[in-house]
């Protein structure tokens, strides 16, 4: 970004805002959720943060030094794409999964399109689909939780989707296992009390608004609560919202300020758009999970939304 | 002499099908997947591409204007035809391997974008030589393109194994790989364009006065 604004006479309002001081905010109001992570899955998952996050830092540095531009590292963006794609994987993934994962990210997905600010997709999201492509294998075995010896298990998602299991009882699980995070599942979407805290934090400092979260949760919810397995109206609706990464993606991802819409109504399209896909995909889709795609693909359609709810111009009738 | 060697350098270099011009995307990404398949496609392509451009080339003062689309495209597919019972004849398994696109080459845009904007209104020697260095360009693009999904989507090289204990990038093979490539290859071969035009009058300011451009 150039540092040649015009600057007009005073008086100015200032908020003390910054793009560093959003990214960190989002950053320690992950942290929790990876603290939880790492209690549950072990220091496998503290492994796999720390090189995702070191990964996509010396991409970006090494990038920004070959195109001759400034250094930025220290803005916060490069760590949290770091941390949210470890949030996406699963804790017993070999450690080049990351590394690769943060190249691609930072590389292809955030600076071949100019950097922070210009890119059209996710970068976390984005290197997580490429990894998912890849490889599969890797990329769907998720241990379980609370074992020493990376034992791996099927997702509550996974084991709904195989028709193992019908309902939540005889998962052998409760809402309150599903709440706390004990589950098998990427590493930093399981614990949902820790990332709720997290979101009330941003919520109330303002940095990120309802709509999205709002319009994605109860979409998904409904819509499997609607059309559940058993019949009309008979889904379950707290297990589809605590089951996957829908509170990881709603909150954090589905609410990134460069790959989403600006306006409260777009966000709010936005959010129920990534639920109708998200129940979609999960419902007739190949894939027991579906909130990284859903995501992926509204991020497709933001131009487009923010071109038809273009808020009305001050005193100009419609 | 020279307008002859321009005429076929051109294709190779600023107005490569694939990279300058941006035609025949279709066979492009979908056969790029190995290099025999990139080799065969291009020499398919290149053959199909000279035999139309000499003929349309000899005959462009005999096709009426207001039918000309129609006739080149009969003359289009006359090759395609010959090309396809060719392949069918003497290499069966490439004509398996590249399925539906041999027939598709009639519809290819390479082809009738040389046949109605360079064929149809030059004499037949630089008609031969456009047809030669757009053929050319195509084979190379398509094969630098399968080169790369190659190696990394299935670590070999025209179906040799290059490296064994290796887990490949699978994506690459799959159709999102061919258009992350040709993406990425293309914003190289941009680089090189303005990396050359630098110096010189041009349109692209490599930073556009110290920002970042992205609109």
């Amino acid at each position: 970004m150039p540092d040649k604004l015009i600057v007009s006479v005073s008086p100015h309002i200032h908020s003390h805002e910054s793009t560093p001081k959003v990214m960190w905010s989002v950053f320690f109001a992950l942290i929790p959720a990876g603290i939880v992570g790492v209690f549950i899955f072990g220091l496998a998952a503290l492994k796999i943060i720390i090189i995702s996050v070191l990964s996509c830092l010396v991409t970006e540095a090494l990038i920004q030094k070959l195109t001759h531009r400034r250094i930025s590292i220290g803005d916060g963006s490069a760590v949290l794409t770091g941390l949210l794609l470890a949030y996406n994987l699963s804790s017993n993934v070999p450690f080049w999964i990351p590394v690769i994962g943060g190249i691609f990210a930072i590389a292809v997905c955030k600076q071949a399109f100019g950097g922070l600010g210009a890119n059209i997709f996710n970068p976390a999201l984005a290197a997580r689909a490429f990894l998912l492509a890849s490889w599969p294998k890797h990329m769907t075995g998720f241990s379980k939780p609370f074992s020493p010896d990376a034992v791996t298990s099927a997702t509550p998602l996974a084991m709904l989707k195989e028709g193992k299991v019908a309902d939540l009882v005889q998962s052998g699980l409760s809402y309150m296992d599903l709440f706390l995070g004990k589950r098998s599942g990427c590493l930093g979407e399981v614990c949902i009390l820790v990332l709720l805290i997290g979101a009330v934090y941003l919520l109330w400092r303002g940095y990120i608004w309802w709509y999205t979260p709002a319009g994605f949760i109860l979409t998904l919810g409904g819509l499997s609560w609607i059309f559940g397995v058993g019949g009309f109206f008979k889904g379950d609706f707290l297990f589809s919202i605590l089951a996957g990464g829908v509170i990881l993606g709603a909150f954090f991802m589905a609410t990134d300020y460069v790959t989403t819409p600006i306006t409260k109504k777009g966000q709010l399209i936005f959010g129920i758009g990534c639920g109708v896909i998200t129940f979609i995909i999960r419902r007739f889709g190949g894939y027991p999970e579906g909130i990284s795609y859903s995501i992926l693909m509204m991020n497709a359609t933001v131009p487009l939304i923010d071109r038809y709810v273009r808020p009305r111009r001050y005193g100009v009738k419609k | 002499m020279k307008r002859l060697i321009k005429e076929f350098t051109k294709g190779i270099t600023i107005e490569n099908p694939t990279f300058g011009l941006v035609l025949g995307l279709c066979p492009t990404l979908a056969v790029s997947t190995t290099v025999i398949n990139a080799l065969g496609m291009g020499i398919a392509a290149t053959f199909v591409l000279i035999g139309s451009n000499i003929i349309i080339s000899a005959a462009r003062h005999f096709i009426p204007g207001r039918i000309r689309l129609p006739v080149f495209i009969v003359i289009i597919a006359t090759f395609v035809t010959i090309c396809e019972l060719l392949m069918k004849a003497y290499f069966p398994a490439l004509n398996k391997a590249l399925g539906i696109f041999v027939p598709l080459i009639v519809v290819n845009c390479i082809i009738l974008a040389r046949a109605e904007a360079f064929a149809s209104r030059n004499p037949l020697l630089p008609s031969f030589f456009d047809a030669l260095g757009m053929g050319f360009g195509f084979t190379a693009a398509l094969t630098i393109i399968a080169l790369v999904r190659e190696i990394l989507g299935a670590g070999s090289v025209a179906g040799i194994k290059l490296i064994g204990h290796w887990e490949p990038i699978t994506v690459m093979v799959l159709a999102p790989g061919a258009l992350l490539t040709l993406g990425l290859l293309m914003a190289f071969t941009n680089l090189l364009k303005i990396k050359r035009s630098k110096g010189k009058h041009s349109g692209i300011e490599r930073k556009a006065g110290g920002c970042s451009v992205w609109r």
